[in-house]
Formats: structure tokens, sequence, C-alpha cells
């Protein structure tokens, strides 16, 4: 038994019906380092860990946790054994205190919470760390990397040796970003260890001692960072080299087709909503825009789509008044929607591939004659689009739920392109897209972009935008600070804007 | 320990051993209350007794012509009804007030049976298939439209409206319609030969069989393929994705639970005009509420709703048959309750399975 080890997973497996999701998988944690978890969507990172924080038991394996062998039957043994996750999704009551969050469900709330004992507490845990939060403030009224703060003081608290950090730059700024990784580096100096799971080979490199990467449920590789370059990770990563990433061929910018003119919105909570926002996006233009989550990205896209009205200002499609009309004759006037929850809104869930292929295209007289769809048109028409885009379905009635993240951004996409739109809004287009479907879709709205469709790129992936965009704008509380040429649109500065400044301001700094 | 897992398909085997044994539970149920209950002897009953009973209630469905003729006559209103609210329940509109909308249809059928004696059938009976259907139509609209301009529950407001329903046929048959010669009975004045349904033959069997089988046809094609049924599919399934599909929910609300209400409407007008033949209190024994019943352990198939509702409706003939054995009747809904509770119970084993793990203690 090799006591050197903090954690140590041995020949773990786990199977779920028609899927190996990790196939004897070993993994070492050393006292004081960052152990990067490196893989593609669905390459098993999240089985593992979700095993070794006591949410899945696996078939079979060990786990060690200095030396001794345990088995956790809840996430609250592995906290015990002093293992604790941050999920990309908190799991915090909005209207408590950050003081009362940490206890909640922990040893110390038996059935009143006191708060006021631990905050002093927390404050000197989190001083030390320097991760810094207010214990008295509610959940609310904190930003998102707050949250995250929230969470990781929660586990630090809980006596957590091993923090699990699953993709947690994935809702940071660069800025925001750069500080978590100081501050992790500043607790494995103090003896805590990390296991970073991520699919961003320039956070391993940036931050990771150590690195292992599983691809499709194999762990393959375990490297020291020195000894890799980026190359060989993605290599490992995806089984074959980088796949060439699309490039983008300078922009010919046509008509203006989009412009909104004092755009201004209600949001739906204490968001700030949007408010008096103009811009233009002409054909053949990529109009990227950045914003931290709830500064009025989602609202932005549901106005453009006609999903939320407005209260004050104009929408103008080609020229002709489209404000205010209803979400069907937004569509009719070329408007497509790739929608931030794909199984949400873009897709119905319990629904086979045909049904939800012809969800804007039921109406038209090409499926059907009167009152009816031809069901046997409608099969080809959906076979035809699945053709072109290459989906994978096991058969065209099958609910769509069951298919990958990125078989249903290529349904959705195909849908949503198959009528040549002049309007295109995308948000998060690649959200949780391994990298080859990625590539995809941004060859997908790229040649869209070539079309003459005028697109506008919602998403908190800087390196997307700056890859696509041929504008960025940047949200901030719902207002929009500045549109830049992608050219002048350094990441620094973005980010700043982010955080509410001025583009005059940024180049004055 | 025991834990539950998410199954990611409902099992085959499950798909047919579940709904046995919710049978099966729900008849046992019935037969351990049958068994306290002793059927009034002192001395109490033996199993075999009980047993008895529940043969004597499958010969009373269906042991003889005029059985099975009684199974039909009340599968009917069930299967219109069952069919009504299916149609809401697959767009997520929880409308239990189909029993409301049956009395306001019996009641606008009636209305015009007693106004305008003098019509030829002819006329007559789609006069009062036609007002019937509006009625129970606007009796369904009335919640529909809260909810879909406020979204007001419409489980409480469809609820509430049976009682109104109810008591004004009632106000009606204990005054102004009561029949002078009616013996102070709350009956409406018999309507005229030509207001009454045709039947096959000597038996009850009336012409609303073949308005819950054609309905039934009709529904499937139109769910199954029409562009309305896709809407009403795919509001049922994410509202969310119909509105970005620029699906008009509001206008579908209003449409599908006008429909609902109409068809159970046409169940009132054909057990007014073809059983009763007059108005009368107490028209329904709660068909409308049996109807959700039905359509949830049929899932909403309308075929499935026509098996579900003969197979209920044999219950009821079979329950009376047996009451002169001193059977109390209430044992035919407690059957049915269970029923429902044991089905949608065994619903948890389509989506879950339990798996038996061995001892998990911290080794060292």
């Amino acid at each position: 038994m090799t006591a050197d080890f903090l954690v140590e997973m041995k020949q773990i497996t786990k199977r779920f019906p028609g899927v190996l999701a990790n196939d004897r998988v070993d993994l070492q944690v050393k006292r004081g380092e960052i152990l990067a978890l490196l893989g593609e969507n669905g390459s098993g990172k999240s089985t593992l860990m979700s095993i070794l924080s006591g949410l899945y038991r696996p078939d079979a394996g060990e786990i060690y946790v200095e030396g001794r062998k345990v088995t956790f039957k809840s996430p609250r043994e592995a906290i015990d054994a002093g293992i604790g996750m941050v999920h990309q999704h908190f799991k915090q009551v909005d209207t408590f205190s950050v003081a009362e969050n940490i206890i909640l469900g922990s040893k110390e709330a038996k059935f009143l919470l006191k708060a006021g004992k631990v905050e002093k507490e927390i404050e000197e845990l989190s001083r030390g760390y320097g991760l810094q939060v207010d214990p008295t403030a509610k959940i609310w009224q904190l930003s998102i990397a707050e949250r995250q703060r929230v969470e990781i003081v929660k586990m630090l608290y809980r006596g957590s040796k091993l923090l699990i950090l699953d993709e947690p730059t994935a809702v940071l700024t660069p800025q925001e970003a750069r500080e978590l990784f100081q501050v992790i580096r500043q607790m494995t100096a103090r003896g805590q260890s990390i296991i970073l799971i991520t699919h961003k080979l320039n956070e391993v490199m940036e931050v990771a001692d150590r690195v292992t990467v599983l691809r499709s449920g194999v762990a393959v590789a375990t490297r020291e960072r020195q000894q890799v370059n980026q190359r060989e990770l993605a290599r490992l990563m995806m089984g074959q080299d980088i796949i060439v990433p699309s490039k983008k061929n300078p922009g010919q910018f046509g008509q203006e087709v989009l412009k909104l003119e004092s755009a201004t919105a209600d949001s739906d909570s204490r968001r700030p909503g949007l408010k008096d926002i103009s811009l233009t996006v002409r054909q053949g233009e990529i109009l990227g825009i950045a914003g931290i989550a709830g500064n009025g990205r989602r609202e932005l896209a549901e106005v453009i789509a006609g999903l939320r009205p407005l209260s004050k200002g104009k929408i103008l499609i080609g020229g002709k008044d489209v404000t205010n009309l209803s979400p069907l004759e937004i569509i009719e006037e070329g408007v497509s929607y790739i929608p931030e929850d794909r199984l949400g809104s873009g897709l119905v869930p319990n629904l086979g591939a045909v049904d939800n292929l012809i969800l804007k295209e039921y109406r038209r007289p090409g499926l059907g004659r009167g009152p009816f769809i031809n069901r046997r048109k409608a099969g080809e028409f959906a076979a035809r689009l699945i053709q072109d885009v290459g989906v994978k379905v096991t058969g065209l009635e099958v609910p769509v739920k069951k298919l990958s993240g990125g078989n249903l951004q290529r349904l959705l996409l195909a849908r949503e392109l198959a009528s040549s739109p002049k309007v295109i809004v995308a948000v998060y287009p690649v959200r949780g897209l391994d990298i080859a479907a990625s590539e995809a879709v941004h060859k997908m709205l790229l040649e869209q972009r070539s079309k003459g469709a005028a697109i506008v790129l919602i998403s908190e992936d800087l390196e997307e935008l700056l890859k696509l965009s041929d504008h960025i704008g940047v949200l901030y509380k719902g207002r929009l600070m500045g549109i830049l040429p992608v050219e002048e649109a350094e990441p620094e500065k973005i980010g700043l804007m982010m955080l509410g400044a001025q583009p005059g301001e940024v180049m004055a700094s | 320990m025991i834990r539950l897992e998410r199954r990611s398909a409902p099992s085959p085997a499950g798909m047919v051993l579940i709904p046995l044994t919710a049978i099966f539970l729900a008849l046992l149920t019935g037969a351990v209350f049958l068994y306290i209950n002793g059927l009034g002897s002192p001395k109490g009953i033996s199993w075999g007794q009980v047993l008895a009973v529940y043969t004597g209630m499958l010969d009373g469905a269906f042991g003889s012509g005029y059985g099975l003729s009684e199974t039909i006559v009340k599968a009917i209103p069930l299967m219109l009804c069952g069919l009504g609210v299916s149609i809401a329940f697959r767009m997520q509109l929880w409308n239990i007030g189909a029993e409301g909308q049956f009395y306001m249809g019996a009641f606008a059928a009636a209305w015009v049976a007693l106004s305008f004696p003098d019509l030829p059938a002819c006329v007559m009976l789609p006069a009062m298939v036609l007002t019937g259907m509006l009625c129970g139509g606007l009796w369904g609209l009335i919640p529909a439209v809260p909810r879909a301009y406020l979204g007001v529950n419409e489980t409480i407001t469809t609820l509430m409206l049976n009682y109104v329903a109810i008591l004004w046929v009632n106000y009606l048959v204990f005054g102004p319609w009561k029949d002078p010669q009616g013996m102070n009975f709350p009956l409406s004045k018999p309507f005229t030969p030509a207001a009454v349904l045709p039947t096959l033959g000597n038996s009850r069997v009336h012409l609303g069989l073949a308005f819950a089988l054609v309905l039934a046809v009709a529904l499937w094609i139109a769910l199954r393929q029409s562009r309305w049924g896709y809407e009403v599919t795919v509001i049922g399934e994410s509202p969310r994705a119909a509105r970005y599909a620029g699906m008009n929910i509001t206008k579908n609300i209003l449409l599908v639970m006008f429909f609902s209400g109409a068809i159970a409407g046409l169940a009132g007008m054909a057990e007014v005009s073809a059983i009763a033949q007059r108005m009368q209190q107490g028209l329904s024994p709660g068909y409308g509420y049996t109807a959700i019943i039905v359509a949830w352990l049929a899932k909403l198939n309308p075929f499935a709703i026509l098996l579900v509702s003969f197979l209920l409706g044999a219950l009821q003939v079979g329950g009376y048959s047996v009451q002169s054995s001193g059977v109390p009747a209430a044992i035919v809904f407690m059957i049915q309750g269970a029923l429902l509770f044991f089905v949608l119970g065994g619903e948890f084993f389509n989506r879950y399975k339990i798996v038996c793990t061995g001892k998990t203690k911290m080794e060292v």
C-alpha cells in the first residue's frame, strides 16, 4: 500500500445501460498537487469523479484514502473522508446567507441554523486561503465567481483534503479564472490536493502539476506537466491529431439585416434585463456577444427571437419593423434561433427525430395537405436533414433525449439552418460538446456566414468568440458596453468590459 | 442495503406484469374489504364466499346478453368522457370537470327536447347533439380563459364548476322543470319519442356507442396525422419548445378545453336522451370522475379508452348484480380507486428498479 498518495483509485469500472463509462481506470492524487483530469465530453471524467465523491458506486474497483480502503455510500461519507466536489451547478439556497449555506447539511446544522457562531470561522478560513467571501451576504447578491468561492469554502469548512473542481472556469471571465488559479495554487501550498476536471488544454498547461487523460472511459495516460505539450495532450485526448480548426475568411459584409434601436426589455427576475441596446448586423457578419451570465445575454437572444417583448425601442429585419411580433411571425421573417437549452426549448425530449425536425416545417404545404401531415413526407424530410448533417440516430422515432449532446446539437442546427435563415441567433452553440462536434458546429455557422446570413453569436467562451466573430459586443448589467472589431478585441480588454469598464477607459489604462 | 436505480428504458416484461399485478392487487383489496364486511352476516363469511362474489360479478356483467348490453350502456358515457378528458390531459391540462361538462351537455340537450317538443327526430336529435356539445364545450371554456391568459390553475376551477353545473340541474328539476305529473320527484317531463336516441334492438345500447367509436378513430387520426394533433403533442411535451417554434399556446388551450368539454357534453346528451329520456337529479353516478381513471389507465390512447371503459362498465354492472346478496354498492368504487392507485404506483417500477447491495462498511 502506497501511502504517498492521498487518494488512489484502482481498476474502477462503471457500467451504465449500454455504456461502459469507466473501464478499469487507475488514478492517483498526491498530497498538495493539482491533478488535471483531461478528457472530452463523454470520456467518463464526471462519472469517475462522481464515484470518488460518493454519488455513484463503482461496479468494480477499489478506492484508497491515505492508504485505507473505503467505500462511500453517499457524498456525505466522501466528505467525511476528506473528499469534496464543487459541481458546475451550485446547489445553494438563494435567500440564505453565505454562512447558512455553508453549514446547511453539515453536522453543525441540527435543527436550527445558528450561523452567527460559524461566521467568524468562515471568515478566518476564507482569509487564510485568499478566498474573499462575506459570510453574511445573501447568495442572490453574489456574482457567479463569488458563489463558486462559497462552494469551495464550504468544502474546506467541512475539512476536505481533496477538492474536485468540475470545469470551474466555464462560468468565469478570464480575470476571474486567473484569480481562481492563484487561489488553488495557494491552497496546494497549504497541503490541499486538487483535481481539476477540464477539457481545456491551456488550463492544464497553466495550472496543473500532473495530468491524467481519459478517453472513452479509459485512462490512456498520466504525465507530468513539464513532460507534455498541448499537441501531445490533444492527441492523447482524441486519439488522433488535432483537427485543423475551421478558418475564417475575411468578412464580405452586405446589406444591414438585423438592427436593434434602443431596445429595452425586462427580465424575469431581479436581473437587469436589457437597457437601450443598439446594434446592427450585416449580411455575412458574425457579431459575437460576450458577457457574464445574468448580464442580459439570454434576454438579448430572446428579444431577437421574438420570445421576449420590448418595452421600448425597435427591432428591424431587412428594414422592416418587427418589434413585438409573435414568435411565429419572427420565424417567418427568416430568424433562426439556437437556444441555450437544447433539450428544454430547442427540442422536445420525448419525441423522435422526425417530430423534432418538422417542428418549424410542419405548417408548410410540402409536408401534407390541408389539416394533415403526411407522415411519409415528414419522414423523408427528416431523413434528408439527418443525412445532410451526419447525425447518428438509432431510429427516426426513438426519443431524442437518448442522443448524445453532439448529435442533439447537430439535429437542432440541421433544423434551424434548413430554411436558409436571414438571421441566426446562436447561444452557447458548442456548450458541452467535444472538440470534433464543436468544430462541426463552427463549420456550419461559418458556412451560413458565407451564404450571407447575419449571425449573432452569444457565448461564454471568449476563444470561440474571437475565432468566429467579425465584431464583438460586451454586455454588462443589460447594457452594451461597446462593440469592437475583432482585431481590436484583446481578451484582457473584453474581460474588463465584462466587468463594467467602457472601451475608452480600457484603452486609457 | 436497498437502493433505487433509474431504468434507462421500461422493461418489456414490466409493461405486461405491472398492470396485471395492479389489477390483482385491486381485486385483493376489494376481497379483504368484503371479508371484513361479512356481507351483513353475523358470523362473517369465508374466503370462498368472497370468491363467489367475484364470480357473481363476472357473471352479472358478461354472463347474459342483458348483462353484456348493460355493461356497454355503462361504458358509453365512460368512453365519451374518457376521450374528452384525454385530449386535455395530452396537453397537460388537468380537466377534472368532465362531470360538470356532462351535466351541462345534458341540460342543453334537455332544454331543446323540452322547449321544442314538436320537432321531428331528424331535426331534434342533431339539434340536441349540437347544443349539448356547444354547452359542454362552453363549460370547459370558462376555466380555460383564466388558465390561458392568467395562468390560473384549471384543476381547481374545473372541479368547482362541477358543483355549479350539478346544482344548476338540481335547481331546474326541483323547480321550473319539475314534471307536474311526477309525484314531486325531481324529474322533468319525459321527452317525446323524437328526442330519444335510437337503440340497438330491444337493448338499451344506443347510438352513443357509435359516437364513441367514431370519435375514438377521429381522435386517433387527428392526434397522429394532423397539424393540430402535432401541436397538441408538442405543447403537452414541452410548452417552451412549442412557444419557441411559434405555436399559439393560448389558442390551443382554449380549443382543447372546448373540445374536451364538448365531448363530455355529448356524453351527457346521449345519456339524458337515450337512458333517462328526461332530465333528472343524479343523472350521472360520477361518470366524469371515473373517466379520469379511464383516461389514465388507458395512457390516453383512444382505443385503450374504449377497452378500459368497457371493463370499468362491467365492474359497475357486476357490482349492481351482486347487491342483492348483500354486497355494498361502494365496493365497485373502492375497487376502481384501488385500481388507479396500484396502476399509478406501478408506474414507479417502470421507471426505477430496486437494487440490493451488499454490506457497505468502511473497511480498514
